[in-house]
């Protein structure tokens, strides 16, 4: 079988003819395979749903109990067979629950990454290469410009900096799902053991975590009793990057605003948002990730998505492999 | 270098002034010398690296890495010298075992070099560095680090490691060279105050306190000598054994800037006065004035247009004699007779002003003689010349600022404590014919209202936004509908980098004009006129 009959890109989302379903599907669609909980990706209303335990958890904690009309538990590893398509999903190390889904069908292995990382995550699985015939990567760091530096370096800058500067509260933003508990992580990591304070977006992703075996040692609500506002000196505040243009923000003395995230590698894009302590902090394989990931897969097509496809594009052709980019729409160029 | 590296890197992000002295301070507290002399040396622009030249960059790069995905790269960041210190791949062989070199290493390696071997040297550098030490290398060779930390700045971060006064790093600061062992050592307790060994050092600067509400009824007007205060830039003329010399108030070295003026220093001593540009007989205006301002070098055109003069103060050292000690009424006879024997094209007297009283002076002062007036100079008739600002012996007594009444058309979020606020302001007049007028920007405030007002704003924006640009919203100004901001000013000038033709000098809010039509803040017309 021809690898484009076996996925093809469709409005809705990368689709299966032969098993008739589709990958992690922008629109409300009758059976979707979902690779990890990000918004994005994960979208209610589908009627069957076919994800990881713990993306099935994400979704439910975060678009109700009613996201899908079915549901089922994918097992790490175990094959599924959907109208004679066997499926297999692989973790991905993006965050807790993120998988690839493996899709092999008369002779033909794809497998679709969904979002991925390469270097270590205390809060996820690693990501395991699997050998196939086309790899279809996301490249939302496709340039060579994007190589992300150890995460508990970027750790050290901050608490260094909470050392410097003890009378102001660190305000980190961080996305609510996979950043901001990898980031509490680390800091537990790194030997940090104060009380974290958190916005309450993060509150029952972060219970979640801790329910699956993520040690995030003590948080605390990041609100504020009347007058006391110097409470938060010292601090340091986990919260959505949104929180802190918001008014909310105002409850902490002259904070530092920090931004955990791999776009922070480019000084102006921290200049843009007002970041004064960038955290190179990514969930997204780098450049040196995606190129050593293609090489590992063996695959002699590499079909790219969302993100600068054009370079990774180019890589390929230096490299002597075919390259196409997807075209997919509907994917967040923003969310790390 | 890491060190180094990450200290270049907080800075440029960080807005505050005191955030940046304290992260200056503890990198001069933790480094050992000589880093953290170079470091400061490279602060304050006085590290020379000869042999490496930008342009190499791009052919190093070249040599490494396919063209188009340079390019993409490239256009993506924007910045050639981040691009680089991004892409630039490990070599194939890895890093050294002795990588990590440190910042003295670097630049001693980078200063040895020759021309033929430069690129290679950076090369060999760049391999060997991590991505953030790429970044300072490159900004280290290409020079001018820009990462808004002024050489003042820098000093007063040293000056507060020790704890001394920052005119007093100033005063030896031409005397001294990097690394600056023997300053460091002093600021920190362990040697002595460095010998000033330089020929015509700087002599810290005497400032002036503002004339607040009742201070003036506080003093007789018989102690007072009055001057007019000019409006050109503040500059110590010092000549010594032949060595000429002429300083910023900050202690900088401009003599490059103004070579006409350093030409006809024909004297032994230290002057204190006002550059400006035109003649003693025909004072030219600040934008003339502009037209001579942070240039490392003129042209002999620009020179011939716009000479400089020096219009004099006082005098601080007349042939080997330090006249500081001495009171104003002393120096000032000493000054006459000096100035007196000097070209007269490029030296003048700043004319006493006689006055009798507060009022007739009040007077005087709203309508001066020149438009580069801004004031009047108040000095203590028996105050010596002290560095620094002692409250009592000086005062300036400015003009009241020109005000405009504008309407306000974007808004930027602010930093640190105002990190969460808009509090940056671009605000416009009116422009172009009756019935299709347009809003012009004219300048950008971010000072002068109180935080109950600030809140005000805050709020008006967040119910007036019309689109987002990042951290900046624009915000509903038409003819029926926006908000009037009466702002102050010092002066306009002329400029060609705004669209609206003019350029405030020192804009702050003065009012919120909440009850004010939109349709009634001023024209450009009434700008354009204030130029002349």
């Amino acid at each position: 079988m021809r690898a484009r009959d076996l996925l093809k890109p469709r409005p809705e989302g990368l689709y299966c003819p032969p098993g008739d379903f589709f990958i992690d599907p922008v629109r409300p669609v009758d059976r979707a395979l979902i690779t990890h909980g990000h918004s994005d990706h994960a979208r209610a209303g589908h009627s069957h749903v076919l994800a990881t335990r713990e993306t099935l958890d994400i979704m439910a904690l975060r678009c109700g109990e009613g996201f899908a009309g079915a549901t089922q538990a994918a097992q790490l590893g175990e094959t599924i067979t959907i109208n004679g398509v066997g499926v297999s999903f692989e973790p991905a190390g993006h965050v807790l629950g993120s998988a690839q889904i493996l899709v092999e069908h008369g002779g033909t292995r794809i497998v679709a990454s969904g979002d991925y990382k390469r270097s270590a995550d205390p809060t996820c699985d690693p990501f395991v290469p699997i050998r196939c015939d086309v790899f279809i990567t996301e490249a939302t760091f496709g340039l060579p410009v994007f190589r992300h530096p150890p995460a508990a370096d970027e750790i050290g800058k901050l608490l260094k900096s909470v050392r410097q500067f003890p009378e102001r509260s660190h305000l980190v933003g961080a996305y609510a799902l996979g950043k901001a508990q990898r980031v509490i992580r680390l800091l537990r990591d790194a030997g940090y053991d104060e009380t974290i304070y958190i916005h309450g977006a993060l509150a029952r992703l972060c219970a979640y975590y801790e329910s699956r075996g993520v040690g995030l040692g003590p948080l605390a609500p990041a609100t504020v009793e009347p007058g006391a506002r110097k409470d938060f000196a010292g601090a340091i505040v986990v919260g959505p990057p949104s929180a802190f243009a918001d008014r909310w923000a105002r409850r902490f003395p002259d904070p530092v605003a920090c931004f955990a995230s791999g776009w922070m590698r480019i000084r102006q894009r921290a200049r843009q948002r007002g970041v004064e302590l960038p955290l190179i902090v990514s969930d997204h394989a780098d450049w040196d990730e995606l190129v050593e990931t293609i090489e590992e897969t063996e695959a002699a097509e590499i079909w790219v998505t969302h993100g600068r496809e054009e370079a990774l594009v180019r890589w390929c052709e230096l490299a002597g492999i075919s390259g196409k980019a997807l075209h997919l729409v509907g994917y967040e160029d923003e969310g790390d | 270098m890491d060190r180094f590296a990450e200290l270049l890197d907080r800075l440029v992000l960080t807005p505050s002034r005191n955030g940046k002295l304290k992260l200056l301070t503890d990198y001069f507290r933790e480094t050992p010398d000589p880093d953290r002399g170079l470091a400061l040396a490279a602060l304050t622009g006085d590290l020379a690296i000869a042999a490496v030249k930008p342009a190499m960059l791009r052919q190093l790069v070249a040599e490494r890495m396919d063209p188009v995905l340079f390019g993409y790269s490239y256009d993506y960041v924007g910045d050639l010298a981040e691009t680089v210190s991004l892409v630039w791949p490990e070599p194939a062989g890895g890093m050294r075992a002795d990588r990590a070199p440190t910042l003295g290493q670097v630049v001693k390696r980078l200063q040895a070099a020759s021309r033929s071997d430069g690129p290679r040297v950076l090369a060999d550098l760049l391999d060997n560095a991590g991505a953030a030490a790429r970044f300072a290398i490159i900004k280290l060779v290409t020079g001018g680090l820009r990462i808004g930390v002024s050489a003042r700045l820098a000093r007063q971060a040293a000056a507060d490691l020790g704890g001394v006064d920052v005119a007093e790093v100033e005063e030896l600061w031409h005397g001294l060279s990097p690394p600056y062992v023997s300053l460091f050592a002093w600021l920190e307790g362990s040697a002595e105050r460095p010998a000033g060994a330089a020929k015509a050092p700087f002599r810290p600067v005497m400032l002036s306190h503002a004339v607040e509400e009742r201070d003036l009824e506080k003093l007789d007007p018989a102690d007072y000598a009055a001057e007019w205060k000019w409006d050109g830039i503040r500059v110590q003329a010092v000549s010594d054994g032949g060595v000429k010399r002429l300083y910023s108030r900050t202690g900088d070295d401009i003599s490059g800037a103004f070579p006409d003026l350093v030409d006809a220093m024909d004297f032994d001593g230290a002057l204190d006065g006002e550059l400006l540009v035109g003649s003693p007989s025909a004072t030219g205006t600040f934008s003339d004035l502009q037209q001579r301002l942070n240039r490392k070098t003129v042209s002999p055109k620009v020179r011939e247009r716009y000479p400089a003069f020096m219009r004099c103060y006082d005098i601080l050292q007349r042939e080997g004699e330090d006249m500081r000690a001495l009171p104003f009424g002393e120096r000032r006879k000493a000054l006459e007779a000096f100035v007196a024997g000097l070209e007269p094209t490029r030296f003048d007297l700043s004319p006493l002003v006689a006055f009798a009283g507060w009022n007739e002076l009040e007077t005087l002062r709203t309508a001066p003689p020149h438009p580069v007036i801004e004031g009047v100079m108040l000095k203590r008739r028996d105050s010596p010349y002290l560095a620094g600002r002692p409250k009592g012996p000086w005062f300036k007594w400015k003009r009241d600022p020109h005000t405009v009444d504008a309407v306000l058309m974007y808004a930027q979020r602010g930093h640190g404590k105002r990190s969460s606020f808009y509090s940056d302001y671009t605000f416009g007049v009116w422009a172009g014919p009756d019935g299709a007028e347009e809003l012009v920007p004219v300048g950008k405030a971010y000072f002068g209202f109180t935080d109950e007002e600030l809140r005000q704003l805050d709020k008006y924006i967040r119910d007036n936004t019309v689109e987002r640009f990042g951290p900046v919203r624009s915000v509903r100004a038409d003819r029926r509908h926006g908000l009037v901001l009466e702002i102050a000013f010092e002066g306009l000038a002329r400029s060609t980098r705004h669209k609206s033709g003019v350029a405030m000098r020192f804009p702050r809010i003065s009012r919120l004009r909440w009850d004010k039509p939109a349709a009634e803040a001023d024209r450009l017309e009434t700008l354009e006129a204030l130029i002349g």
